[in-house]
């Protein structure tokens, strides 16, 4: 039996639309409501990350004011948000609600090939959400390891939440990769499987490039931290000694022996650098499009946009140790380690010039979107150039355990997604909702973003200049630390609780212009995407109508020389009516790619 | 770490590549190539539940590679006593075999629409690994009668999760093995089934040669 592509046998898949509330909207299995519920639950745990942040800022920024700020409570806010951010908000956000709504919309497709593993995807994630919530309110609560988890510490006792948190943490993890493995399957599946016709894989918007990607990367990844987690979990809970060392712990010797701590870094690394690049690759393939969109241009390299994202996708299992140079391993690996570090640099820089040469010359209309977008180019730029500082070994070494690190992690894989995240909320608001958002408050929540992280986090590279260690909950006399230093920590707590703040107006926005935002039409951006194509927006049950569409160009046919509009959406076929239009390549003449 | 290093570098380099013949040679920017939108172009020939099948296998490959690769790593330090695997395992091992080879057979009567041999061959595949897992708790059982606890040895340890580990997946493999069978005894027809009996069989070899190199693993060290 010859295999008929799914979208060649469309007329004769039967469609059941859900007719209770509860198959409409709890249980369901359309990837446009599973998209939204993945997108509350990462936002909702995400607004607790934050909270905790808040928390830790008033400590640093006024020590000894706040009482109830305890030292086990701050290592707990510090673990919790790290892991929150990291994991539950931005992997969950980019891949199960970005990568849910958008996979299935944009190459044309009714639904995800497999509705009902996506539908537990989403419940598996919530379990692991509650699970992980629960721990703060266990005996001991949540653990205060640090994001990292790295043992000795984090099972012995001294360490906040050794008794339950830890165990809690991990078996949330476990559950969270299940959970992204049922969803990543099917994002794989079903952008090689269920594209319309006509949609080529070079015909895909580089959104789903970098979603395709780093869905790949998840699934190879995400087993290191499954396979670490089981086995410190056995290590708690049974009493092996995979990770455990020897160890006197408050004057008694344990029954541990002969484990490997370093072994543990090893493989949480090669989880955990691959990671960035999972909550990476979709920032980088939904900012290029909202640039394209709102500059009206084509992406500049469409061809070198993709190889770039293979290669940095290829590269990014090579580079974990530049994590581990300061755990006394082989320096000769640093020397491997930070070669290949500075080679993931090229392919990173390709992307942000073409970024900035799709910029040039373009008719930029400063939407919201754009405003974020063009937001991240600068927080991206920036937490990149202080990588390829921490890539060099002898640079590392000094700066490792400093301030220098938060600010650099935070500008390139917190700041610089969560910009992605909001412009691309802001983009997509009115096709999910069908209507448009409060532009005055959009305005005011990106200025008081945008402007408020730089007053964060600019000041913390001087700070770990200055040598101010991180992890610690208060510095007390230090003679190496100025008073400017002190001075500086007041004015990013303050600057974090502003900014913090800002995201109310964020919600406000989201919550009340549901109902009170005007009409947005179907295609309020003049996108060329197929998602902006819906017969209905928001599109209903089965995305297309009676007809899948047909597509007959790249995503990216703005201001073509010769045609009415700036924009041709992908499913327009060539217009014989307009003169020299149909003579060939009308795309090729303004702005070449590749 | 060079083991699952090697490993993801293979599936990588598959994924790369494919990925990147898709893009050679094309010029996405010129509109309206007729050749593009004939049905089933850039589609690959395959069943969509076969490539989540590939996926998932890459999935595990990764994940089992990573063990192996710590089992090597902890096995280098200097506490590591050997564990000596108890007889049975080669016997499980026969039963394995059998199983995949049932799972064979089954898989060519279904495509040759034979429903007997097809009822058969599912329930003897089905019967062969019950029997290993049975075989693999009994394994168990012996090792911790002879005082080899999970906690004694990090070699112990190791024998108990990895097998543990090969025996989940294969009850996860049993889930599927029992709706196809539920679906062939309750009277669908041999080729109805054909999709299911080969995602199987696919997935009973994969893990018989996670189990063999497993199982070569143990031995040897």
């Amino acid at each position: 039996m010859a295999y008929v592509a799914i979208a060649d046998r469309d007329h004769e898949i039967e469609h059941h639309d859900p007719t209770t509330f509860i198959t409409k909207y709890i249980w369901s299995q359309d990837h446009k409501v599973i998209a939204i519920q993945y997108s509350v639950t990462a936002l909702f745990v995400g607004l607790v990350a934050l909270v905790l942040s808040g928390m830790m800022r008033l400590q640093l920024g006024f020590p000894d004011t706040f009482a109830f700020i305890t030292p086990t409570y701050y290592y707990q806010f510090i673990t919790m948000h790290g892991m929150i951010m990291v994991i539950f908000l931005l992997t969950a956000l980019f891949l199960g609600g970005f990568g849910n709504y958008l996979i299935p919309l944009m190459i044309g497709a009714r639904d995800m090939v497999f509705p009902y593993m996506n539908m537990m995807s989403f419940w598996v994630y919530l379990v692991s959400v509650i699970v992980l919530l629960s721990s703060f309110f266990v005996p001991g609560g949540p653990t205060g390891a640090g994001w990292t988890l790295y043992p000795p510490q984090a099972i012995l006792p001294g360490t906040p939440g050794t008794e339950w948190g830890i165990v809690l943490m991990l078996v949330a993890l476990a559950l969270f990769i299940v959970a992204f493995t049922m969803g990543g399957l099917n994002y794989v599946t079903t952008i090689l499987q269920a594209r319309a016709r006509g949609m080529t894989m070079m015909r895909l918007p580089l959104s789903l490039w970098g979603i395709f990607m780093a869905t790949i990367l998840g699934l190879l990844a995400f087993p290191a931290l499954f396979v670490s987690a089981v086995m410190m979990t056995l290590d708690k809970a049974v009493g092996t000694s995979f990770f455990m060392p020897a160890i006197t712990s408050m004057g008694q010797q344990l029954d541990y022996s002969g484990g490997s701590p370093i072994l543990f870094q090893h493989l949480f690394w090669f989880f955990g650098h691959p990671e960035v690049y999972i909550v990476a690759l979709p920032a980088f393939g939904l900012v290029s499009d909202l640039l394209s969109t709102h500059a009206r241009k084509n992406i500049f390299g469409y061809r070198m946009m993709v190889w770039a994202i293979l290669a940095i996708g290829g590269l990014s299992f090579v580079v974990w140790a530049h994590h581990m140079y300061v755990s006394g391993m082989n320096p000769y690996f640093g020397f491997f380690f930070a070669t290949t570090t500075l080679i993931i640099a090229v392919p990173t820089a390709i992307k942000v010039y073409n970024w900035v040469l799709t910029l040039w010359q373009g008719n930029i209309r400063l939407n919201v979107p754009m405003l974020f977008a063009i937001g991240f180019i600068f927080t991206f730029t920036h937490g990149g150039l202080t990588g390829i500082f921490l890539g060099n070994v002898v640079v590392d070494l000094p700066l490792s355990d400093t301030y220098f690190v938060v600010a650099h992690f935070h500008m390139v894989m917190g700041v610089s997604p969560i910009m992605v995240v909001f412009g691309s909320i802001y983009h997509w608001y009115p096709k999910i909702t069908g209507r448009m958002f409060n532009k005055t408050l959009g305005l005011w929540h990106f200025w008081i973003t945008f402007l408020g992280t730089y007053a964060i986090y600019l000041p913390m590279h001087y700070l770990g200049f200055l040598g101010v260690p991180r992890r610690y909950f208060a510095m007390g006399d230090t003679a190496f630390m100025p008073e400017s230093a002190f001075t500086l920590n007041q004015a990013i707590t303050i600057s974090a609780l502003i900014v913090g703040a800002a995201q109310l107006i964020f919600l406000y926005n989201l919550i009340s212009s549901l109902r009170n935002g005007r009409k947005a039409g179907h295609n309020p951006w003049q996108a060329t995407t197929l998602e902006w194509q819906t017969p209905d927006t928001p599109p209903k049950h089965g995305n297309w109508g009676h007809e899948l569409p047909e597509v007959h160009r790249w995503a990216y046919d703005y201001s073509v020389p010769g045609y009415h509009d700036d924009f041709i959406p992908q499913n327009v076929p060539a217009d014989p009516s307009i003169p020299g239009y149909d003579q060939g390549n009308p795309g090729s003449d303004h702005g070449t790619s590749s | 770490m060079t083991f699952a290093l090697v490993f993801l570098g293979v599936i990588m380099a598959t994924i790369i590549g494919w990925l990147l013949r898709q893009s050679l040679n094309t010029q996405p920017w010129e509109a309206n190539d007729p050749l593009e939108n004939q049905p089933g172009r850039g589609v690959l020939n395959v069943e969509p539940a076969k490539i989540a099948l590939i996926s998932f296998i890459a999935v595990v490959t990764s994940l089992f590679a990573l063990f192996l690769s710590a089992y090597l790593m902890r096995m280098k330090l200097g506490d590591w006593n050997p564990l000596t695997e108890p007889k049975l395992l080669w016997l499980n091992t026969g039963l394995l075999v059998l199983a995949s080879i049932a799972f064979q057979l089954t898989r060519s009567a279904s495509k040759r629409a034979q429903l007997p041999t097809v009822k058969a061959g599912l329930v003897a595949g089905g019967v062969c690994t019950i029997l290993f897992l049975l075989g693999q708790l009994v394994a168990w059982q012996q090792l911790n009668a002879g005082g080899f606890f999970m906690t004694g040895n990090p070699a112990n340890a190791f024998f108990y999760l990895l097998t543990a580990l090969h025996g989940l997946h294969l009850i996860g493999g049993m889930w599927v093995w029992g709706r196809t069978t539920t679906r062939v005894l309750t009277g669908a027809d041999a080729q109805s089934v054909y999709l299911s009996v080969e995602l199987c069989t696919v997935y009973w070899h994969y893990l018989l040669l996670v189990w063999i190199v497993l199982f070569a693993l143990l031995l040897s060290t």
